[in-house]
């Protein structure tokens, strides 16, 4: 189809590749309620799974008495973990290298925890059974507080590990203890300390948070008896690793476990661990010989799968006084809770908390976390995150606003004097990274002028200075983040998860039309790859987007993935399927050389098809090569056009970006109003601009979520107090502020595309930006440093404290 | 989140349903919106045996006047009284704290009656109603009887209500043309309960508050009026002084639980500031 009557742009324009803001493919179905959840999963006698859940946070289970619940109509089984064990499954591994309780063993070690699982005919007998199961707890003491899990007297939570004094990562320095991982050097950092002339430090808490997605955790399983497989529907980031995982503890062979992730409501790494539904479900259904569902209700998913963060940061800072900083210092008491159940590369127990250098160039710098068990739901995930990023990055633009406070600097001003700078990429962080490239000056200048960030200042110092007249009531802050993301889990060299390497993977088979099929490793959640990998192939191949469909989710038919989360996808599958198109492309450029009678290096790719160099109208479309690979193949090729790519990434990509929040605070009521929100991001290549939009609106609105209020509360006896909706905040289209999104174009020199991920960075920068708001608009009444989350009824008591309420 | 099982009645008539009320005693419970219970009965903290839908009851419905007053069915919906011509001309406040109930697929459901009746602090419009000077009309197995608003609310969800008694309307007295109002409501998000909030309405007269009756909402396990705080700002101009005095007496009938809201001393805190910040508008608004 060398179709000359059109110009070089519309013919670009018809394929919709890469830079085109091509309209969500997938929202077609999702805007008419058509997609296609695990809820929406109904199978012939298909059962229904629910959880008897513990009352208590830290209890000994005395018994278990099933009788009245099997007595309930509709009730077909109650598993407890005795019943687990016949099968060897009352534990199953978690990511993180430690085990965990798929029911109850003896003890319950959190406030809900799964403690027995019904089975009936439909949802509402098995909700009769679970209320009907007797459950004799004698109630422990409890340990809620992280800081005091290492007491000497503090209760033993883990009696599994008893006299285990090595975990998965390393020596165990008390019976609470998980880990203590270090990173960077301890002697030059402290040498750094010891001559510094400035120097600050201040415990900064990110509390606990949960990623709430709009659907919930959710399982079908079926277990074929005559064929003996099993499969799986679920709410499931990394398809592929749950039929790894599934095959290791179940001792079904791998090739007869199906893995379905269909339709997914909303991930943010809380879809990327094992829970015990999906365990209890598969066994249900092996036991019962019918599929059984499981569906998580609000309450379970935020009190008991997957929470973030709980990450307390005791943060130093060395500099001289011109605010050159020469040394970092941190620690950090990671609360995860009654099992590890981290969801991050296995060689990670802190994941990449070391990116904490951030945006500057320190010279050295030392790092150690110590993990610590507590009475508190599992996990610690990568809530729209790359493996505890956000952490590190709301510790180090706390830290650097802190020490330009104690140096009476503009904290703008002390970032730009810091940052690495754009000649010393590739570099080399003191905490063992090589960031790819980027440009940091630019994008802080670009921020600033575009906010007019001076006048704000002027603003803000008038304001100030009518605050102590008493003529107003309302203080401003301005706060800055310039955050550097590290993404694209990754380099074989460092990341794997339980021992497989993580790749990602692309297949594309393109058929005798020119339309094609392309079945990708990673799984959408809602980022709309069915879009945008599409959108890849159509720039590689020249074949128009909407003839490629996207597929992810069935592990039958999708080469093996690590999934979609830590901003992966792009880095790592994205790149793989550039080059299956390129392997692609490489087989269509010898079928248009036999086509044309010349040799295929005279040709050159053109938009849409191969031209001979020198001769234009000499063009083989790539429509007519796919036809010609199914009929008129040079001699000894052999047929068809499609390619396989397992892409193992040569190193991470290191997104970056500017944030400025304008913040005005009524002190009286602690009432914030975010006056303006400015974000500036820099992901290299932009794939498709409208869908990076609005990725950054929804991660921005997450971090002004947690920033603001959003957090997994428990109270002093353990109980979490934050279990519906009511009290976890999550902001409506009302409470959300009005986004300006911005960008540079940095790319990655590695990335086949020069693509890096931005879904993860409005989170990542977008909580420091706004935590830095509020503090700024608090310095001048003496404070350096406010936790987070700052709701009202916080703000106002940071102006109680400070003397603000007159 | 999955509730057990109960007996669903949908009676046509009052009478047919307080006969099932006062034969199903305990048991049973009426289905107003249900934003309340349905919610309780997923949980299993609510597990009544039979539930009496008033959807099918259409005396129940509809906003009218009678002589001096405003009569509004029990089951007039929260979008009811918003849409109502008749509601925002006599009662401007009304549609203002309506405005500030949760969403609007919540107004669609809920009523005026589920949401009075229930006796839950939190909810909006009972302070209101105690402001307005409003009564309850129930209808039970002896008869029919009215009680003030003010005289209703006993405890959390503990109310004058005898059982077998159905509230069937709600009748507010017209109030001088050219009143001031306002609902002053501090919360977290929408479809939140209050943090804290105040109902003012007053006249005002050659520059001073002539009368004025102050309702509080969530700030005691009942609907508060705050008589002494209303008192106080009688015959004054509202001055910054007479403000303080007011919020001060309010806060001193106030008893807001500790909760995710905040601490009780803050909620106490922006308690008062509603009550001037409502006090000052309303008197903004009166002619």
């Amino acid at each position: 189809m060398n179709d000359m009557t059109l110009t070089k742009e519309q013919r670009e324009a018809r394929l919709e590749g890469m830079g085109c803001k091509r309209k969500r493919v997938e929202d077609i179905r999702f805007t008419q309620g058509r997609g296609n959840y695990v809820d929406d999963v109904k199978l012939p006698g298909m059962l229904h799974g629910d959880f008897v859940r513990s009352p208590h946070p830290h209890a000994r289970i005395r018994s278990i008495n099933k009788d009245a619940a099997l007595k309930v109509p509709g009730v077909l089984a109650v598993l407890t973990a005795d019943d687990l064990k016949g099968v060897n499954l009352a534990w199953m591994p978690t990511l993180a290298g430690d085990v965990q309780m798929v029911l109850a063993d003896g003890k319950v070690l959190f406030q809900n925890q799964e403690v027995a699982f019904v089975v009936a005919t439909d949802r509402y007998a098995a909700d009769d059974g679970v209320n009907a199961v007797e459950v004799d707890y004698e109630p422990l003491p409890v340990l809620v507080d992280p800081f005091k899990s290492m007491d000497a007297d503090a209760p033993v939570l883990r009696e599994d590990l008893e006299g285990k004094m090595t975990g998965a990562h390393g020596p165990r320095k008390h019976h609470n203890h998980i880990f203590e991982w270090t990173v960077g050097d301890r002697d030059l950092t402290d040498a750094a300390f010891r001559k510094a002339e400035v120097t600050i430090k201040e415990m900064i808490s990110y509390h606990r948070t949960h990623p709430s997605p709009l659907e919930t955790c959710q399982s079908v399983c079926s277990f074929d008896k005559i064929k003996g497989e099993l499969t799986i529907w679920g709410t499931f980031q990394a398809p592929h690793v749950i039929r790894t995982v599934v095959a290791l503890i179940s001792k079904i062979p791998e090739h007869k476990i199906h893995v379905i992730a269909p339709d997914i409501g909303g991930g943010f790494g809380n879809k990327v661990g094992a829970y015990p539904g999906y365990i209890c479900s598969a066994v249900a259904s092996i036991v019962t010989g019918r599929p059984v569902k499981w569906v998580e209700d609000r309450i379970e998913n935020l009190t008991s799968t997957s929470f973030a963060r709980d990450y307390h940061m005791t943060t130093e800072i060395a500099a001289t006084k011109e605010g050159k900083v020469t040394g970092l210092r941190v620690h950090v008491l990671a609360d995860h809770g009654a099992f590890d159940a981290c969801a991050d590369p296995s060689k990670w127990p802190a994941g990449f908390f070391n990116i904490v250098t951030g945006s500057y160039d320190f010279p050295t710098a030392h790092l150690a976390v110590d993990g610590v068990y507590t009475n508190k739901a599992p996990g610690g995930v990568a809530y729209r995150c790359s493996f505890r990023v956000t952490e590190a990055a709301y510790c180090i633009e706390r830290g650097m606003d802190i020490l330009a406070q104690k140096l009476g600097m503009d904290p703008a001003e002390l970032r730009l004097k810091n940052f690495v700078r754009p000649e010393q990429f590739p570099y080399q962080s003191a905490l063992g990274w090589e960031y790819d490239s980027g440009d940091y000056h630019t994008a802080m200048r670009k921020a600033m002028e575009t906010v007019q960030y001076e006048d704000l200042r002027k603003e803000q110092a008038a304001k100030r200075e009518a605050f102590r007249r008493g003529e107003t009531r309302e203080i401003m802050g301005v706060g800055i983040s310039f955050f550097t993301e590290i993404v694209g889990a990754g380099p074989s060299k460092n990341c794997d998860i339980l021992g497989i390497a993580m790749f990602d993977s692309c297949e594309i088979r393109l058929h005798p039309t020119g339309a094609g099929i392309a079945r990708v490793g990673s799984k959408s959640q809602g980022q709309g790859h069915e879009t945008t990998w599409a959108q890849i192939i159509a720039t590689e191949l020249g074949i128009p987007a909407d003839d490629i469909m996207v597929e992810e989710g069935n592990t039958d038919t999708a080469p093996y993935g690590l999934g979609t989360y830590g901003s992966r996808s792009t880095p790592v599958a994205g790149a793989a399927i550039a080059m299956a198109a390129r392997k692609i492309r490489a087989k269509a450029q010898m079928i248009a050389a036999y086509l044309l009678e010349v040799h295929e290096g005279d040709l050159e790719f053109d938009i849409d098809g191969f031209r001979v160099k020198g001769l234009p109208e000499r063009f083989k479309s790539m429509k007519e090569i796919c036809w010609a690979a199914y009929n008129s193949i040079p001699p000894g090729m052999e047929p068809g056009l499609e390619a396989v790519s397992y892409y193992d990434p040569p190193n991470m990509t290191y997104p970056f970006g500017a944030y400025i929040c304008v913040m005005d605070i009524d002190v009286d009521t602690g009432v914030y109003k975010v006056r303006r929100f400015y974000a500036l991001d820099d992901c290299g290549t932009r794939i498709n601009p409208m869908i990076i939009e609005g990725q950054v609106h929804g991660g921005l609105t997450e971090a002004f979520a947690i920033a603001m209020g959003q957090e997994i509360r428990y109270d002093d006896n353990g109980n979490v107090v934050t279990g519906s909706l009511m009290d976890f905040f999550l902001p409506t289209a009302v409470e959300t502020p009005h986004w300006e999104t911005d960008f540079t174009v940095t790319p990655s020199p590695h990335h086949p595309i020069g693509a890096k991920g931005v879904g993860e960075s409005p989170n990542v920068g977008g909580v420091p930006a706004f935590s830095n708001a509020v503090n700024d608009a608090f310095s001048f009444l003496g404070s350096t440093h406010i936790q987070m989350p700052h709701d009202f009824w916080r703000n106002w008591q940071a102006a109680k404290t400070l003397g603000a309420l007159g | 989140m999955i509730p057990g099982a109960f007996n669903y009645h949908c009676p046509s008539t009052v009478a047919d349903a307080v006969a099932l009320l006062s034969s199903l005693g305990d048991e049973a419970r009426p289905l107003a919106g249900g934003h309340s219970l349905i919610p309780m009965m997923k949980l299993r903290l609510a597990t009544p045996e039979h539930l009496i839908d008033l959807h099918g009851i259409a005396s129940l419905k509809g906003i009218r006047q009678e002589a001096d007053r405003l009569v509004i069915g029990a089951m007039t919906t929260q979008h009811e009284l918003l849409a109502s011509p008749e509601v925002s001309a006599a009662f401007p406040i009304l549609k203002e704290t309506a405005l500030l109930i949760a969403d609007p697929q919540v107004r669609y459901r809920g009523t005026l009656g589920g949401n009075v009746v229930n006796g839950d602090p939190g909810n909006d419009m009972p302070a209101l109603m105690m402001t307005l000077h409003a009564s309850y009309r129930l209808e039970g197995p002896d008869g029919v009887r009215d009680v003030a608003a003010s005289d209703f609310y006993q405890g959390a969800y503990f109310t004058a209500l005898e059982p077998g008694e159905l509230l069937t309307a709600i009748t507010i007295p017209f109030t001088a043309s050219g009143h001031g109002y306002a609902y002053e409501k501090l919360k977290r998000k929408v479809g939140d309960y209050a943090t804290a909030a105040a109902a003012v309405m007053l006249t005002m007269a050659n520059g001073k508050v002539e009368s004025c009756s102050i309702g509080l909402t969530n700030l005691s396990d009942t609907p508060l009026l705050a008589e002494a705080a209303a008192d106080a700002v009688i015959g004054t101009g509202l001055d910054d002084d007479t403000l303080k005095k007011a919020s001060e007496r309010a806060q001193e009938i106030m008893s807001p639980a500790a909760d995710a809201r905040g601490p009780v001393e803050y909620r106490k805190h922006v308690g008062g500031i509603m009550v001037m910040r409502a006090l000052k508008r309303a008197a903004a608004r009166a002619a």
